[in-house]
């Protein structure tokens, strides 16, 4: 089927081209930081993760959220999540491809991964992740190339899908439980020392992922003879409303338990997030703007006709994507480091040679995703004529 | 005999060539020759312990001894001098008491605590948060308490440094020889995108001698043995009073300040 | 006999087996085949064609020509330690590193202590003409001298900040 995403428009060959230029810049990046003696991200003694690990956060959740299409679908035989199953799946290929390649560019030593499967740790949520990424990653690759290959050849799916499809349910769960059990754990982080973190992660995932599937589906609409339907996009903008509704009442419990019981290691973060510590408050423009963003987008998915107009419903899951790109793309890992075991505030700002090479990992998760769409769409072309 | 197809054989032939491959790997593992004699030893005048364990005497600490201690580790370690805050490389280092004893702070701190700056590294906790989250065990808790870091393993994840509640450890953003002015030839240097901090010198207790601080301290600095009802440090800590940092996080620091 | 060979000749110039056919993607093929001779003969055209020094690590260093004679052995013997030095030294790391012992028996009973930039670097401190003969003509570049100091005396003198 791969050689479908070797035929395409001259739309599609400059969209590929732009990509795999945006990589091949990061990549280039990439090494210039490694073979440096000198350190060229913002990352400090204080703040020792910083956007690359924001990211692999925030895309291990976009991945997780293949979960909201499959498990309706397959589990509850919701029919009209049928024509995008394979879309969310594709995405959470992509979203993996970033979240590890994030993990990779931010590692001091990335030539020694290998000691992750030499030297298997069970008690640390770090070595888990290893584990159970790829696992993932694999599942949704198996699941999604085997239905679309019946798909292409109008026969039933086989029958070795079904039980990856069960597995693929409970595991999707797991993957962003145990990427917050990375951050829940550490005694000396009370900003992310608490219950209420992976349930955050994981309603902050089911609103982020959608609504990127959503984003996609939309120019699916537009740009190919392909439409994923419009109950199903539809549907999909109800879960990121109802997500997005959860995370905000979230958001208000971390406030209620840390202000209103005072106590100082539990509120120092959030005011320095919110409100500025000390003088320093770089991130206080970022989070309110997230906070406006994700407002403003659960109010118009809230409302049912916006869900019905395409150009609507892709600008408000636009807004809410970007919003959670913010929270917990960006303010979230870095204000767990301030202020710093030793009280003291150091702030974090990317550098530009952190920026280009995010841009060049998005670029190559892109490109996964632009080839598996490609893949998809051109077999949904054909079987539904 | 029943005919056999071309996929059948070399489904049987892979299966047998892992077998063979594995079984005859094994039979060399367990047939070669043994190591019948000991060929590695600890030395003899090596100092052992159950727990090593640190007593700052902040009576006798005073700025001048504090930085003769820095000086000491971090040349006998070859810990580069970068200058820049943000980047450096510390293993033992001055803190007021606002920014050592956070959790113990307020306005009405006793002068005499406000006065003195801390002597602070890694407290070689027993029950170690940056040992728990390692994914490759490049750091662990060593028979004798010291937690120890393996900068051969270490793949420069970083998260033992969101581990720890002390801040003791530090990363080697870049290259460190660049900022190391005076090299000591008796011990390695550090590369670039490994993390590292004070290892209680385990290399001289090895050889039977004390920590560099702890002989560069004029008693301000007592190390012993916290698991032995005898030693000096447990004296100590039976007749003074002695705080110890972030308690309430249940670390278990090693590491006790006589204020 | 050259009857018949000549009517099966002449029966495959019937189907124009013999015709000049033009060749699919021809110049690209060509180009292609092009390319990968010059990469082939790379190696070969960068040298030269002249053969690499034969490595000849010498063993004369101060430190080992003050020793009495019987004793200028290593820890191991000599041809063990070609093989198998990096696996001895692994060993090493795990030993000192991991198990707090650094004392080493060596093959002649006598007692080491196990470190590369003390005890190896200690006789053989000619790390140029030593441990890089080897390795330069092998093409290996091991990442131990980043850590490890190759040149203990130049670095305690305040030489050989050398980036890694």
């Amino acid at each position: 089927m791969i050689e479908r995403a070797l035929t395409g428009s001259k739309r599609y060959w400059g969209w590929i081209g732009t990509l795999v230029a945006l990589s091949a810049i990061g990549s280039l990046t990439y090494l210039v930081q490694q073979f440096s003696g000198t350190e060229i991200t913002g990352l400090s003694r204080d703040v020792s993760w910083g956007l690359f690990i924001a990211n692999y956060t925030f895309f291990v959740g976009v991945a997780a959220s293949a979960v909201m299409v499959v498990l309706p679908y397959y589990v509850h035989d919701y029919e009209a999540f049928g024509r995008i199953a394979v879309f969310g799946e594709f995405l959470a290929v992509a979203a993996i491809a970033i979240a590890g390649l994030f993990i990779f560019v931010d590692v001091g030593q990335p030539l020694r991964s290998f000691n992750l499967l030499l030297y298997p740790t069970p008690g640390s949520p770090l070595f888990w992740n290893t584990i159970i990424l790829p696992v993932y990653m694999a599942l949704n690759i198996l699941i999604a190339w085997g239905a679309l290959g019946a798909e292409s050849k109008s026969v039933p799916p086989p029958g070795w899908i079904k039980p990856l499809i069960y597995i693929s349910i409970p595991w999707a769960i797991s993957i962003h439980t145990v990427t917050a059990f990375v951050y829940a754990g550490l005694p000396g982080r009370a900003f992310w020392n608490t219950a209420i973190l992976a349930p955050r992660f994981l309603v902050s995932a089911f609103a982020s992922g959608p609504a990127l599937l959503i984003v996609m589906c939309i120019m699916i609409r537009r740009l190919t003879g392909f439409d994923p339907g419009k109950k199903a996009l539809g549907q999909l903008g109800v879960i990121v409303a109802y997500s997005m509704i959860l995370n905000l009442f979230f958001i208000v419990l971390e406030f209620f338990s840390s202000f209103y019981s005072s106590i100082p290691s539990h509120t120092h973060s959030l005011k320095y997030l919110f409100f500025g510590l000390e003088g320093h408050g770089m991130l206080v423009p970022w989070i309110w703007t997230s906070v406006a963003l994700a407002v403003v987008g659960t109010v118009l998915l809230v409302v049912p006709g916006v869900r019905r107009n395409d150009t609507m419903l892709a600008a408000a899951c636009i807004l809410v994507f970007i919003s959670l790109w913010i929270d917990k793309g960006l303010c979230l890992v870095v204000a767990g480091f301030i202020p710093s075991p030793m009280a003291t505030i150091t702030e974090y700002a990317p550098s530009l040679f952190e920026v280009i090479i995010a841009i060049g990992v998005w670029a190559m998760g892109f490109l996964i995703l632009s080839i598996l769409y490609k893949i998809a769409v051109s077999v949904k072309e054909e079987v539904m004529t | 005999m029943r005919d056999i197809n071309r996929r059948e054989f070399l489904k049987i032939a892979g299966a047998a060539s892992i077998v063979g491959l594995l079984g005859g790997w094994e039979a060399v593992e367990l047939l070669a020759p043994g190591e019948l004699e000991a060929k590695y030893l600890a030395k003899p005048e090596a100092l052992t312990a159950r727990r090593w364990a640190m007593v700052v005497d902040m009576k006798k600490m005073d700025e001048a001894i504090a930085k003769r201690c820095i000086e000491v580790c971090h040349y006998v370690h070859n810990v580069p001098d970068i200058g820049d805050p943000k980047r450096e490389i510390k293993w033992i280092w001055l803190e007021s008491f606002e920014h050592a004893f956070p959790h113990r702070n307020h306005e009405h701190v006793a002068e005499r605590l406000k006065e003195k700056r801390f002597l602070v590294f890694c407290n070689h906790c027993n029950n170690p948060p940056c040992v728990r989250v390692c994914p490759t065990k490049a750091t662990w808790k060593r028979d004798d308490g010291i937690v120890m870091m393996d900068q051969h393993r270490c793949i420069g994840c970083r998260y033992c440094m969101a581990a720890c509640p002390f801040g003791a450890r530090s990363f080697n953003w870049g290259d460190p020889r660049l900022f190391i002015k005076k090299g000591y030839p008796g011990y390695p240097t550090r590369e670039k995108g490994v993390v590292e901090k004070c290892n209680f010198c385990a290399e001289r207790l090895a050889k039977g001698l004390m920590p560099s601080c702890v002989e560069a301290s004029k008693g301000a600095l007592v190390f012993g043995d916290l698991a032995e009802t005898t030693s000096e440090v447990r004296g100590i800590l039976k007749s003074h009073y002695t705080i110890r940092r972030k308690l309430s996080l249940g670390t278990e620091p090693s590491v006790f300040y006589m204020v | 006999m050259a009857d018949e060979s000549n009517r099966a000749i002449n029966a495959l110039k019937e189907t124009g087996f013999f015709k000049p056919k033009k060749m699919f993607d021809g110049g690209k093929v060509t180009l292609g085949i092009i390319v990968l001779l010059v990469l082939v003969a790379f190696p070969f055209l960068y040298n030269k064609g002249k053969a690499a020094k034969v490595p000849d690590p010498k063993t004369d260093t101060p430190e080992i020509q003050g020793l009495p004679e019987r004793e200028r052995v290593c820890v191991e013997p000599k041809e063990y330690m070609r093989e198998n030095h990096m696996k001895l030294l692994n060993e090493w790391r795990d030993w000192v590193v991991r198990k707090a012992s650094r004392d080493y028996i060596g093959f002649t009973r006598k007692k080491y202590t196990m470190s590369l930039q003390n005890t190896c670097l200690g006789c053989h401190s000619n790390y140029d003409n030593f441990c890089n003969e080897c390795h330069k003509y092998a093409g290996i570049e091991p990442y131990c001298w980043r850590c490890h100091v190759n040149k203990p005396k130049e670095w305690a003198a305040g030489k050989l900040r050398e980036e890694s």
